[in-house]
């Protein structure tokens, strides 16, 4: 084994164990927090000594979340309920809930009514968020957040402490937009299934760590030689892309990952928080600066496609694979708007299902073995 | 003089039908005269716009009214076939598809020059709108509304949503060429509260027993809270039904002109494209609708710029679970119902997604029979007749042994 694999080996250990880490906080005494998606300032969670853990559902069927959400939801918030139920997250000392979409909006009722034991901290964030008003809305809430924080762990969280742990996390990611742009100019090093790895790993991991292992990685990559790719290389765009058995398709199709629109992945780390004497205004005005997102309002209507076209540009890809979560409407909204602004910039698209269910990628391997081709002939 | 006479007498339900008629027709003439047209969300602040003196029309209502004349379908696919997923919001696809051309006889209306969005009944909104804004390339005055936790508004919600509004003001004197008219801004408000309470009292009749009116006559009438709750003359024609509903109470007629077996709320809205399939075996098992829950949700009242804003806080989709059930079981408990007949509702997916929570609760807290139904309010392809009808059945039979001391 290489460096490099010995590396990537430990981040897919984690990324596939979160259990195993859960349980390695709680047995050193450490107290952590889960975090639905999207947008939770975490770094007051880690300023208050607290572990954040990402909660993104997990592959399977939802069972008992069936009472308490029809059918046609998410996997990903049907499968954090079924979590929640089937009592995996009740080491946790508290989940933070959003509501951004509207399945986000039931499923804080749903969570809190279903795990009234443990602490949910409502976050429910402005989507007028650019103006001075959004700001200090943005402020308020994540103040109470930290008010409820500091209840959880019995102590005053300093000023001191967000500015450091927003100093660790705008490291972070930084070392995962790096990583990004490494892994799009290395697919002969990184697979699409270990580039996941690498980056689900630090919604798992305290970021400091997440951020050492990384940077030692960067380094390596950063130090090997560009090679000519034998393959396409496309960007991804969705809300999650995780599944190893769907990933392993690009990778036996030779289909690098060049870059991502994807939530749980570049989304999340595009924008450091600004620094700013009050460490809770960097961090409002950090979401006030998010854009280019199906969720979020976009006062300029439409900057997420010509964001996408970009990143095509930037990044050498020839094609975008739009991985469409089953059920999501802020996604499928946003769909045709990104199709026609590809047609016109001659860049082939590809949408293809996806949700924590599918077992079997069957359809997926065809559409992407055919698309794969129309991609090398653009070559 | 005679004829002065007559028209007095007009039937609330004409009256009603004729103001929604006028603000479609006023936007039209407003846009023939060249005065820009606005669409609008149904629980955006109408209060402003109106006191501009802007015209302004209302895509949900334009779509439940598509949907009950059976265009919905056509026009659901004509938006798939733009890329819109069928999994969306069947109002949103209606509307997009409207918006992006297609032909649409069943209730065609102005194209809009500006868009007046406001979240607080879904995030559905934010990107439906983003989407005809992009399509026309015109602005969009945005109103959000974040979600709540606890049956109290917070004070910075307060504080975030009232510059909020003073932001649409400017953007809309803007759009309108004139400036706002606090004195008239205050008449308007008047007007809505007026409306407001003579829609929450017309409402109220259906706590006698038998009902002088079928519920789903109010799923019809609530298009006029939605369009034109600022005008004094919806308010006088509110207060014209609330009138004849009295009247009918002493008669002892009643709109429902079968038997009133049983009496239920019917939760959610209406499978528009179905209102037959709907009524035929609840009519046939002589089952009235006796609340639903637009009757609290559009039935606020407020004195000053605060409690109006608190107010659009409180739309269906925007409460949290405990205010919701709170408004149901109280109209269960005052019009007396004996069962819940909940549509689970394929569109709304904020509304849907705690209902099988509600029913839980309903069933606990009033002990009545809950059954629930899958379908759609605008898009046909979601309903099963042969489903619903036999819930409704079980329903009927939940409140038979219930009648007769049963479980
Ligand atoms: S944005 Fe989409 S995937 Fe995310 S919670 Fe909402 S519906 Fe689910
Ligand atoms: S039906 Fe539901 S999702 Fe659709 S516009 Fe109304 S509130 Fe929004």
């Amino acid at each position: 084994m290489t460096d490099i694999e010995i590396l990537l080996a430990q981040f897919e250990e984690i990324a596939n164990n979160p259990k195993k880490q859960l349980e390695q906080y709680i047995s050193e005494g450490k107290k952590v927090i889960g975090c639905y998606p999207y947008y939770v300032p975490e770094e007051l969670i880690y300023a208050a000594g607290m572990i954040p853990m990402g909660l993104w559902g997990k592959r399977g069927n939802p069972n008992k979340a069936k009472e308490y959400f029809a059918p046609f939801y998410c996997s990903l918030v049907q499968m954090n309920l079924e979590m929640a139920l089937n009592g995996d997250l009740q080491k946790l000392s508290g989940v933070v809930h959003t509501t951004l979409c509207d399945t986000l909006r039931p499923s804080s009722q749903n969570f809190r009514v279903a795990m009234d034991k443990i602490p949910m901290i409502f976050l429910a964030h402005p989507q007028n968020r650019k103006p001075e008003f959004g700001v200090e809305y943005t402020m308020a809430i994540y103040s109470k957040m930290l008010n409820q924080l500091e209840e959880i762990v019995g102590r005053k969280v300093s000023a001191g402490d967000i500015k450091e742990a927003i100093k660790v996390y705008n490291e972070n990611r930084q070392a995962k937009r790096e990583f990004v742009k490494n892994a799009g100019m290395h697919p002969e090093l990184i697979s699409a299934v270990q580039r996941s790895a690498v980056l689900k790993s630090s919604y798992f991991m305290e970021k400091h760590l997440h951020t050492t292992m990384l940077n030692e990685l960067n380094k390596m990559l950063q130090a090997s030689p560009i090679e000519e790719w034998h393959g396409t290389r496309v960007v991804t765009s969705g809300i999650i892309c995780d599944n190893p058995s769907f990933l392993k398709i690009l990778d036996d199709n030779r289909i690098a990952i060049a870059a991502d629109d994807v939530a749980h992945e570049s989304r999340s780390f595009r924008k450091d928080a600004p620094y700013n004497e009050d460490p809770i205004r960097s961090l409002a005005v950090q979401f006030a600066d998010q854009d280019q997102d199906t969720i979020l309002y976009d006062p300029s209507l439409n900057s997420r496609p010509s964001h996408i076209i970009d990143l095509v540009k930037n990044s050498n890809a020839q094609g975008v694979i739009v991985l469409m979560m089953t059920f999501c409407d802020p996604e499928e909204m946003e769909y045709p708007s990104l199709y026609n602004a590809l047609k016109e910039a001659k860049i082939p698209c590809l949408k293809i299902g996806y949700n924590h269910q599918i077992t079997d990628f069957g359809q997926a391997r065809t559409s992407l073995q055919a698309f794969a081709e129309v991609l090398s002939m653009k070559n | 003089m005679n004829d002065v006479k007559k028209d007095l007498k007009k039937p609330a339900k004409i009256m009603l039908r004729e103001i929604v008629d006028k603000v479609y027709a006023e936007a039209w003439e407003a846009k023939k005269r060249g005065e820009p047209v606005g669409w609008s969300s149904s629980k955006f602040p109408a209060e402003i716009a109106e006191t501009l003196g802007l015209k302004v029309c209302y895509p949900e209502n334009q779509a439940a009214a598509i949907a009950a004349k059976h265009g919905g379908k056509r026009m659901c696919e004509y938006a798939e076939s733009l890329g819109y997923d069928n999994d969306i919001c069947g109002y949103a696809r209606i509307s997009l598809a409207f918006a992006a051309g297609a032909e649409c006889e069943e209730k065609p209306m102005p194209q809009p020059d500006f868009l007046l969005c406001c979240n607080n009944i879904c995030n559905c909104m934010t990107k439906w709108y983003e989407n005809i804004a992009r399509m026309h390339n015109i602005p969009l005055i945005m109103i959000d509304i974040p979600y709540n936790n606890t049956p109290e508004v917070n004070d910075e919600n307060i504080t975030y949503i009232r510059a909020q509004f003073e932001n649409a003001i400017k953007q809309l004197e803007k759009i309108s060429g004139k400036k706002f008219n606090t004195e008239k801004f205050k008449r308007v408000c008047e007007n809505a509260n007026r409306t407001a309470k003579a829609w929450l009292k017309a409402c109220s009749f259906c706590q006698y027993k038998p009902s002088p009116l079928s519920g789903f006559d109010l799923f019809n009438h609530m298009a006029v809270v939605v369009t034109a709750r600022c005008r004094k003359e919806s308010a006088e024609a509110f207060e014209a039904l609330a009138a004849e509903y009295e009247e009918s109470v002493n008669n002892g007629t009643s709109t429902w002109h079968y038997d009133e077996n049983y009496r239920i709320m019917f939760e959610g809205i209406p499978c528009w494209p179905e209102l037959q399939n709907l009524f035929r075996p609840l009519k046939e098992k002589g089952i009235n609708t006796t609340a639903i829950v637009y009757a609290p949700a559009f039935g606020f009242v407020y004195n000053n710029m605060d409690e109006m804003i608190r107010a659009y806080c409180k739309a269906p989709n925007s409460v949290c679970l405990e205010t919701g059930v709170d408004w149901r079981e109280g109209i269960c408990r005052e019009n007396k119902v004996d069962g819940i007949l909940v549509h689970y509702n394929r569109s709304c997916k904020p509304w849907s997604g705690y209902m099988p929570e509600m029913e839980r609760r309903f069933r606990k807290d009033l002990g009545v029979a809950v059954v629930g139904f899958d379908g759609d309010q605008a898009d046909p392809r979601n309903f099963a007749n042969a489903q619903y009808i036999t819930r409704v059945e079980g329903l009927y039979e939940i409140m038979e042994s219930k009648k007769n001391g049963g479980l």
